[in-house]
């Protein structure tokens, strides 16, 4: 199978599960114990009266049939309208467009710090297997897959912004907001993707080819840095992939904590506000998000080994 | 067994018993407030000293522990069941229930489970029982995943197909045949997802979606303490770390289980026999 067939019938495979997608978002709104009209009129200070609340239920949409209502909400997502929110009346797209940036900076740059970090890991790791910094990199990984992640913000406060006054504490104005909070989000993934690397490195050194370049004279640092890490960071790549969207997730908690005005933090407000079409319009950004960065980590794994396009178009094929 | 396991299970059932025993052990009650004896240092009476109401921070991370560990296997069991049954069937009977299920699921894992989980609780509004079941909902859709795919990996095992000739039913086949054979590597996904339950649990409460408060759980906690990070710092750092204890002993007991054939060769050891007895 070509590659670019794969990744044809790749982005086709994505078209159900959004659409599914947004058939659960869709149906958020009508699985709420209290009207969402009536919810729509509190938010806006109006007493919600029999005729209000009619009105506002037809100019919803909420007094059609299931299934036409479903219609135009599928029509309404191809223009990228996810409708007006309930509390600001401005339409949700502008709201959470709006937000988007310092939200995409932070997920971004957490990916980034977490890569960088735990390549120079994974690599000292393997190299010093069972070593000093072997074991401190395995009590790393542990500390960072147990640790709640508010409770690391907080500890990164107390001693980086409260004791030591070296970051700013809350707000998102410039580059030295992001640091904590990047590095918070990032701490779990380093200690996955070290880990990975180590495995996949160690994994990789009893290869033939890894010997017969031994027997060319070449160091072990290069071979692993030239042949080896190319397939051992495969994993990682797919693991960074799939974790997209669960830096957008996390930044629910993160940017409450740190008080940055993005799209999470807004997110959190509008759940409390019942605020349903923020919710409903978020949701759906974080699923295609989500299947995105799915999409992506296969489309790369692809690029660095073309035989796994071959496998899954066999299996798929069957 | 390995040491390791040893050493963090006993801790764990340590900590389960003492949360257990929390109205025996608790030196105060962890919902009085006393305003006369606000933010105290430790003390004999005071082990953890007090919070900015007065209440006695070691009962309210007794009591806490509770309610976090109860909620967690209440919501894991609950899940495993929804799992296991939609999993068999799903798994055993294949064909349009299968397909059914599998688009469903595809459709709840798109969402991170975090973000749905929390639009869930928006629907029904905040509270531990609202959380519970957007929780158990998100979890079960992993285990019917991971349930089925165990099914389809047995299901052209020799003795499955010897009893399907031997005309067992489909549901005595599940029963007697399937469910026992699965149960090894369900457990080790089990006592993983206690760990992150908890962290989950914790991570609601903490932004208010979920225990509500007066109610003691170690995520409200560290959110109630959050605005002394200044001057009393203690009022954030016992309950986290509990959590963080709590989750890496069940990530310890994890590994172990998943290491070691030490403890998944026995149980199938004794279940294999049973299975084969037809």
């Amino acid at each position: 199978m070509k590659i670019s067939n794969f990744i044809w019938k790749r982005i086709w495979m994505t078209v159900p599960v959004l659409l599914g997608a947004s058939f659960v978002s869709f149906s958020l709104l009508r699985l709420t114990p209290i009207d969402p009209a009536k919810a729509y009129l509190t938010v806006s200070n109006v007493r919600p009266t029999d005729e209000a609340v009619s009105a506002i239920r037809s100019q919803l949409g909420l007094d059609r049939p299931f299934f036409s209502q479903f219609a135009t909400w599928l029509g309404d997502l191809l223009h990228f309208n996810f409708g007006t929110s309930f509390y600001s009346k401005l339409p949700v797209t502008e709201e959470l467009y709006n937000r988007l940036p310092i939200t995409a900076a932070l997920a971004i740059s957490s990916l980034i710090l977490a890569v960088a970090v735990s390549i120079p890991l994974g690599l000292a790791s393997a190299l010093q297997k069972d070593r000093f910094i072997d074991h401190v990199c395995r009590v790393l990984a542990f500390l960072g897959s147990s640790a709640p992640q508010f409770g690391v913000a907080y500890l990164l406060i107390y001693f980086l912004s409260v004791k030591w006054d070296m970051f700013p504490l809350q707000g998102a104005d410039s580059w030295r907001n992001y640091v904590l909070p990047a590095i918070t989000l990032s701490f779990s993934l380093i200690a996955t993707y070290s880990r990975l690397l180590r495995a996949g490195l160690l994994k990789g050194l009893n290869e033939p080819f890894v010997l017969y370049a031994k027997a060319r004279g070449m160091r072990t640092f290069a071979i692993l840095t030239r042949h080896v890490l190319r397939h051992a960071i495969r994993p990682v790549i797919t693991a960074a992939g799939m974790n997209l969207g669960k830096l957008f997730a996390g930044s629910v908690i993160v940017e409450q904590i740190f008080g940055m005005q993005g799209m999470g933090g807004f997110f959190l407000e509008s759940v409390f506000r019942r605020d349903y079409p923020v919710i409903q319009g978020y949701i759906l950004i974080m699923a295609f998000i989500f299947v995105f960065g799915n999409f992506i980590a296969d489309v790369i794994q692809t690029m660095l080994d073309p035989r796994s396009a071959l496998e899954q178009g066999k299996v798929r094929g069957r | 067994m390995q040491p390791k396991l040893i050493v963090s299970l006993t801790l764990v059932m340590l900590i389960v018993v003492s949360g257990l025993l929390a109205p025996w052990l608790a030196p105060h009650d962890p919902n009085l407030v006393d305003l006369s004896h606000k933010l105290q240092s430790p003390s004999f009476s005071y082990p953890l000293g007090t919070d900015q109401l007065g209440r006695c921070l070691f009962s309210r991370i007794l009591y806490g522990t509770r309610v976090s560990l109860s909620l967690a296997m209440v919501i894991v069991l609950a899940s495993l069941g929804v799992g296991l049954v939609i999993g068999c069937l799903s798994g055993y009977a294949g064909g349009w229930v299968d397909h059914l299920f599998m688009r469903a699921s595809d459709a709840v894992l798109a969402f991170p489970s975090l973000i749905l989980a929390i639009a869930l609780i928006a629907v029904w509004g905040a509270g531990w029982k609202q959380m519970a079941i957007a929780l158990v909902i998100i979890l079960a859709v992993y285990y019917v995943r991971f349930v089925r795919g165990l099914v389809h990996s047995i299901k052209t095992e020799t003795y499955i197909l010897a009893a399907k000739v031997s005309g067992t039913s489909p549901y005595r086949m599940m029963v007697r045949h399937i469910i026992p054979n699965i149960v090894p590597p369900l457990l080790v996904v089990v006592t993983l997802e206690v760990g992150w339950v908890i962290m989950d649990i914790s991570a609601l409460s903490f932004v208010g979606l979920g225990v509500q408060a007066p109610t003691a759980e170690w995520g409200a906690m560290i959110n109630d303490g959050k605005s002394f990070i200044r001057s009393h710092p203690r009022l954030m750092i016992a309950p986290g770390v509990l959590i963080f204890i709590m989750v890496a002993l069940l990530n310890l007991i994890s590994d172990s289980f998943s290491e070691s054939k030490g403890f998944g060769s026995p149980l199938r050891r004794k279940l294999k026999p049973r299975v084969t007895e037809h």
